[in-house]
């Protein structure tokens, strides 16, 4: 047997990756619902946290910073590990699924706030002026006025930051949730084989590979026309 | 008693420490025009943006077309609506087409439909010489261009006072020239117009009166050609000689 042969017979073993293929594809469905629920919930709370700031009270803002520099500087594997076990001495005892899902959500929060913040901060102090004295109010402003110009300005530093906090759903491996790692990794150990580590490989492929492009895609029309 | 569409009486307004405007009186009559001069850090400025409050005064009283600017029980938005302003760096809305911007505050303060403050809006774009320019961005307009929708953001909410601030100042020589027409036709039309801008040949021919601002304070006013010709104050000759050097 040649070395490229044993080369494939251990990373792409045909058999191995066939047997596992559905647990695989079982791990990929965990993986995008966690996904799609980070991403939903941790940019809403973001931005709600952003335009909560922006009404600049100071106590709401002192607090509003304090939570996203504590979640932003705190790995989230750490969150996890707190939320899964540690959470249960004081009450509520979270799944695995929930723990991964709530602290990576937190964390996406805090990094997004920041970011939006950034968007709605940039917007010239004109821009403002000229919407207030035509009467809008402030929250017309923000909506009609600045969002759209922050929003534009955000797309791509939002998506690398989500894609990132999105692909930490691995994490949840260490809390035994079934994901395309989880499922990848116990299948590794029951094969003797890393062949399913590299069809897990393949399936975040699969999955991110699109929103990177959807990401491109949304760019180009939000760029108005200069 | 005279009513002035404008009564600003002795309007304090500190920035910290700095005390930059230092009880400013300013009367304006219905479709007055009135320039204000003076060098950069009088105050002028600073004036301006407390006729609608974008600055909030120190202290002072401010009335226009009857509606106490200061009084914390008068609805801000509702009164801006009737203060025209128009802004030395155009504060265009880039993401949306020229119509967009002159509709937006049509839709959204006064509270017309999507079809009727497209045509209002197309109408205040004829009147400054825009209606082909309607779905431009401001990104593909001049600089004067981008003036001139500004100008037609504000009057097509049909203001009774509009308020200039350097419209002129950050435009190439060259597009002057479109954007002071289209303020000499407002003028035509009746518009009460407050102008802070060094266009002094605009202001002698346009204006009604000319007030020279220095350091917080109306130093003196008169017709433009009283202040140009023979300024009473040394400061005003001052000034007045500085900038007809150029």
């Amino acid at each position: 047997m040649s070395g490229w042969d044993k080369f494939v017979e251990t990373f792409f073993n045909a058999k191995v990756m066939w047997k596992y293929l559905p647990d695989i594809l079982s791990g990929m469905v965990v993986t995008i619902e966690l996904a799609l629920l980070i991403i939903v919930t941790g940019l809403g709370a973001g931005l709600a946290l952003a335009l909560l700031r922006s009404l600049a009270i100071r106590p709401l803002n002192w607090l509003i910073i304090f939570i996203v520099d504590l979640f932003r500087s705190l790995p989230p594997l750490v969150i996890i590990v707190l939320m899964y076990f540690g959470l249960p001495y004081a009450g509520p005892a979270p799944s695995g699924f929930v723990s991964t899902w709530l602290s990576l959500a937190f964390v996406l929060m805090a990094f997004s706030e920041e970011i939006f913040w950034a968007g709605i901060t940039s917007i010239p102090k004109g821009q403002w002026e000229a919407s207030r004295s035509t009467g809008l109010s402030f929250g017309q402003t923000l909506f009609n006025v600045v969002l759209p110009q922050a929003f534009r300005l955000t797309i791509p530093p939002l998506t690398n930051r989500t894609i990132s906090i999105t692909k930490g759903t691995a994490l949840g491996t260490v809390v035994a949730v079934t994901e395309i790692l989880g499922q990848a990794s116990s299948a590794m150990s029951n094969s003797y084989n890393p062949s399913p580590l590299m069809m897990g490989a393949a399936a975040y492929v699969v999955l991110f590979l699109p929103v990177v492009v959807a990401a491109r895609w949304i760019e180009a029309k939000f760029a108005w026309k200069r | 008693m005279t009513s002035h569409i404008v009564d600003a009486r002795a309007i304090h307004k500190h920035f910290g420490t700095l005390h930059v405007l230092k009880g400013v009186d300013l009367k304006v009559n219905e479709r007055e025009l009135v320039f204000v001069i003076g060098p950069s850090g009088s105050g002028k400025s600073t004036l301006l943006r407390c006729l609608n409050r974008l600055e909030e005064p120190s202290s002072g009283s401010i009335v226009v077309d009857g509606i106490d600017m200061l009084d914390p029980k008068t609805d801000i938005n509702h009164a801006r609506r009737r203060i025209g302003m128009v802004f030395q760096s155009f504060n265009l809305y880039p993401h949306m087409t020229a119509l967009g911007n002159v509709t937006l505050a049509l839709r959204k303060v006064a509270g017309k439909g999507r079809a009727e403050a497209e045509a209002l809006g197309r109408a205040a774009l004829e009147r400054v010489g825009l209606a082909e320019r309607a779905d431009h961005t401001p990104g593909q307009l001049s600089g004067g261009q981008q003036q001139r929708v500004a100008i037609a953001r504000s009057i097509a909410l049909e203001p009774r006072v509009m308020l200039f601030d350097e419209p002129t100042s950050a435009l190439d020589p060259e597009l002057v020239g479109s954007v002071l027409e289209v303020m000499r036709g407002l003028r035509e039309s009746g518009m009460t117009m407050i102008v802070v801008s060094h266009e002094m040949g605009f202001a002698r021919n346009a204006a009604d009166r000319v007030v020279f601002m220095d350091d917080g304070l109306i130093v003196e006013q008169g017709p433009p050609a009283a202040i140009f010709e023979t300024p009473s104050h040394e400061r005003t000759r001052a000034f007045i000689g500085q900038i007809q050097r150029h």
